[in-house]
């Protein structure tokens, strides 16, 4: 099938997420839409969809003018989408998931049966092996996405538009995906594949088209490098690698010697974990999201609720049974995971933000009453070090772009003297500019003598930044390499296959 | 930079998940021992406890049950516990923990009376159909609460439709004579709140726990001010609804014990068999279902497949408000027969306790309304003979044990994950 987008402009209020974008993909063909986080993908494809209408332009399904009010619309229309969160319902059996919203009924009631075989068909046309009567929730991420797909297939999908499909998939289910686009392709199936991975890109895409600001700016051939496409994508030159000089490990800083842990249910989350982290060193925690990783910066901090045991040893000192205050206190610094939930307090101003951790110290504060005029000077050094973008110093954290939340979260945090910083995910959702910047900050830590832990899904960040990579799964630290280690070898790891 | 310093794990630690003992479990047996204990010990020795097992009007009538106090009390409370065990064994094989559970709370009520009831007679037909009266307006507002929650939308306001459909049911009914019309009138007195609860809720994203005590108040204030005005000095004409006689099922009634109980009622306790029994089946067999509980557990999943997510949700409302309602007309034309300021009492809130006791399920509330019907009979039956514990301990059975089981004491309680959230398209 063939899909052309005429002119589409997507406005929220006075916000153009997409402006005036023209696009056509052909029958057969895999296009990849490249774009920062933020640059208008989702929105357009959300369009395409019949999720939101657009404010002007036409969307044209083979060379026919289509008005979609709703997805149901698209999906008559031969448009499947396989969105980024999965649109599915966790307690339905697969079956019952893929036959949402156009039924089978015998008589009154719902013909199972009828759903099941229908799950078959496409599963074993396509090889998408999947279990019609397993829960979704009990189903493993890559596996729910092969739901999704058969669900877009299931209705006779010509065109697919995968968003942010390898988001939450270890390598190899990247490559399995990648193969299965190709297996669509040759059906005759088109596919938009919305990315912000160059690699991925690269080897999927027959053409790339890249977005920046709502704007189409310009196309690129999978043979173009990957700085050319970088370049395109943020708008200048931008450095991929991190110029790091070779590490100095000095003493061992953080300690870990036997720690598990349970969560509130009894279920073990963390299993016997042993490693240390020196002076000058950033050790890399890799692994597929959801295999403890979360927890394992919880259990540091001390913000883990559950069972912890086995030691957590901070120069010397004993850090499990600590409170996460005394823990902060001791010289660690903790970026996490999800900045706004649990980095920031959204409706605060970014003044206060920067000394959330401080402010009832002293200069900050004495006798129990804030010193404004204290606190306002150290926000604006911070602000100014770490080229934080406000418009304001008083602004509401909560207006700024995601890169510059996250800048405001490091500030702080490396605002103490740090002996160690647990940075996770630090820079998911962060513009490419400010990932150059965050990552120097790290290095830089690195540099000053601290012990750096960063735990990422990205495999890209952990190369770059990683003197040694411990890998994780189910709770577990399955290894620890070198960053020499190839990605292949990488990739067994993070699935649980080990040598020996 | 070192490469491979940890040594890597051979093979993960193997786990095995043994299933751990449901906390249900713990609290059972400690009931039991409790049973055991207390009845056995307080229970004079040398009276006799007689259960009645017949209202006298069945053709097959069975003799009293005439057991001395003590004993009977220890030897009850002993299968009690030996049934809660037995759900120990069940659990740790991962098998289903109903039967015990059903011998355990047998036989831990019989312990009770015979405590309780040493030295007089008690009848326990007519005590449990006296309970299946009282839990009728619960199943129906549970059944409301169901409806509404299963597609996402929290309903507070089971109270006040419970009430309005009194209150059309009586005037209806009066105004005809009729006791039919005031049951057919009746849902329109819940729909009238079901639609405000829909249209605040769904169009414009009030909070839903505040709009379902804001309605239940303009309820109880709406049918307080027209009882004062219109009924209160006209009750001839206004409040004096005809009501139904039971109707004996023929056979089915002559069963001994639960004939009596189940088949000798009036036509609203069969309209509710029937309104819970098509309930549970459209929502776990019907496309219709389908689409309700994938509303309200997410919503924009459903909404990616092209379901009208807040068309689902608005005609669930509306259709607890009809069903809440009819339940309402119970107190006028089934039991009362005449409509009295605020008489629902806060059965309506009992009904919400019974929707999550019975996790969300038409059953598992019918069998939660059920108890809960039990226990506020119990007590006003206790009341009468006269018990060693005051009765009012007995009216808080209800809500004990809603606390009990939102603190996972009956395992996972879970409510559709999108329950009380509103949709709003981005």
């Amino acid at each position: 099938m063939k899909l052309e987008l005429r002119n589409i402009t997507k406005k929220f209020g006075d916000f153009a997420a997409n402006e005036d974008i023209s696009l056509t993909v052909n029958p057969g063909e895999i296009v990849a839409l490249l774009g920062e986080n933020g640059a208008g993908k989702s929105t357009l494809m959300n369009v395409v969809y019949g999720l939101l209408q657009p404010t002007s332009g036409e969307i044209l399904v083979n060379d026919v003018r289509e008005e979609f009010s709703g997805p149901g619309d698209a999906m008559t229309a031969g448009i499947g989408m396989v969105h980024q969160h999965f649109m599915l319902i966790p307690p339905f059996t697969v079956a019952e998931n893929v036959m949402l919203g156009h039924e089978h009924t015998k008589g009154a009631f719902l013909d199972l049966d009828a759903a099941r075989s229908e799950v078959r068909r496409v599963s074993e046309a396509y090889n998408l092996q999947v279990d019609p009567d397993a829960l979704v929730e009990d189903l493993p991420v890559g596996v729910q996405q092969r739901v999704e797909i058969i669900k877009a297939l299931v209705r006779d999908a010509g065109i697919l538009i995968l968003d942010e499909p390898t988001a939450v998939l270890t390598p190899q289910e990247t490559d399995e995906l990648l193969g299965i686009m190709r297996d669509l392709k040759a059906k005759g199936t088109s596919i938009v594949f919305i990315s912000h991975k160059l690699r991925e890109v690269q080897a999927a895409a027959d053409r790339i088209v890249v977005i920046r600001r709502g704007r189409v700016v310009g196309e690129a051939s999978p043979s173009a490098t990957k700085s050319e496409l970088a370049g395109m994508m943020v708008g200048r030159e931008v450095s991929l690698t991190v110029d790091k000089p070779p590490a100095n490990p000095g003493a061992p800083v953080l300690q870990v010697a036997n720690l598990s842990a349970a969560d509130l249910e009894g279920r073990p989350i963390l299993r016997d974990l042993n490693f240390e982290v020196r002076a000058g060193e950033i050790l890399g925690v890799a692994g597929v999201q959801g295999n403890g990783q979360t927890e394992l910066a919880e259990v540091l901090t001390g913000l883990y609720e559950g069972e912890v045991t086995g030691s957590i040893v901070m120069d010397g000192q004993e850090l499990t049974g600590r409170t996460p205050r005394q823990i902060l206190d001791g010289g660690l610094g903790y970026v996490p995971e999800d900045r706004e939930h649990d980095g920031l307090i959204s409706s605060f101003t970014v003044t206060e933000n920067l000394v959330l951790d401080q402010f009832a110290n002293p200069p900050y504060s004495s006798g129990g009453v804030l010193k404004s005029s204290v606190i306002d000077k150290r926000a604006d050094e911070l602000i100014e070090e770490f080229d934080v973008r406000t418009q304001a110093a008083a602004a509401p954290v909560s207006s700024l772009s995601g890169g510059n939340k996250q800048k405001v979260v490091m500030a702080r945090e490396m605002s103490r003297e740090l002996r160690v910083l647990v940075a996770s995910q630090p820079t998911r959702g962060v513009d490419v500019g400010s990932i150059e910047f965050l990552h120097k900050r790290i290095v830089a830590e690195r540099e000053r003598g601290a012990a750096v832990l960063i735990i990422s899904s990205e495999l890209d960040e952990i190369y770059a930044l990683s003197d040694r990579i411990a890998v994780m799964y189910r709770g577990a630290i399955i290894g620890v390499v070198g960053p020499e280690t190839s990605r292949d070898e990488m990739g067994l790891l993070m699935a649980g296959v080990t040598n020996d | 930079m070192s490469v491979a310093e940890a040594p890597a794990p051979e093979a993960l630690p193997e786990v095995h998940i043994v299933p751990p003992t449901p906390r249900l479990v713990k609290v059972l047996i400690g009931l039991g021992i409790f049973a055991i204990l207390v009845f056995g010990f307080f229970t004079p020795a040398g009276k006799d406890v007689t259960f009645q097992l017949t209202l006298g009007e069945e053709a097959l009538a069975l003799p009293d049950l005439t057991l001395p106090a003590k004993i009977s009390a220890i030897v009850f409370s002993v299968i009690a516990l030996l049934g809660a065990v037995g759900a120990l064994f069940a659990a740790r094989k991962e098998r289903p923990l109903w039967p015990y559970t059903t011998v355990f709370g047998i036989f831990f009520v019989l312990g009770f009376l015979s405590w309780a009831v040493a030295g007089n007679t008690i009848n326990l037909v007519g005590l449990l159909q006296g309970s299946l009266l009282l839990a009728v307006p619960l199943v129906f507002g549970a059944m409301s609460g169901i409806l509404c929650e299963r597609a996402g939308v929290i309903n507070i306001a089971i109270e006040g439709q419970l009430l309005t459909g009194a209150f059309m049911a009586a005037v209806v009914a009066s105004l005809t004579q009729n006791a039919y019309l005031g049951l057919l009138a009746a849902p329109l007195g819940g729909l009238f709140i079901g639609l405000l609860l829909a249209v605040f809720a769904i169009k414009y994203w009030v909070d839903q726990v505040i709009l379902g005590v804001v309605l239940n108040v303009l309820a109880v204030g709406l049918t307080s001010f027209l009882y004062g005005r219109l009924l209160a000095p006209n009750q001839e004409t206004w409040n004096s609804p005809p009501t139904f006689s039971p109707i004996a099922i023929p056979v089915l009634s002559d069963i001994p014990i639960i004939g009596p109980i189940l088949f000798n009622q009036n036509i609203v306790v069969y309209l509710m068999y029937v309104i819970v029994i098509i309930i549970n089946i459209a929502l776990f067999r019907t496309k219709w279902g389908l689409r309700v509980r994938a509303v309200g557990e997410h919503p924009q999943a459903a909404d990616t497949v092209g379901i009208k997510v807040n068309s689902v949700r608005f005609r669930n409302v509306l259709l607890g408000g009809l069903v809440a309602g009819l339940g309402g007309a119970f107190f006028t034309v089934a039991s009362v027969g005449a409509f009295g300021k605020e008489m629902t009492a806060g059965k309506g809130f009992i009904a919400l306790a019974a929707v999550i006791f019975g996790r969300w399920k038409p059953m598992g509330a019918l069998a939660a309304a059920l108890f809960f019907g039990f226990a506020d009979n119990l007590q006003s039956v206790l009341s009468i003979i006269g018990t060693p514990i005051p009765s009012e301990f007995m009216l808080m059975t209800p809500y004990l044990a809603t606390l009990l089981a939102v603190a996972g004491l009956v395992g996972k309680v879970r409510a559709p994950a999108a329950d009380g959230i509103p949709y709003k398209k981005s």
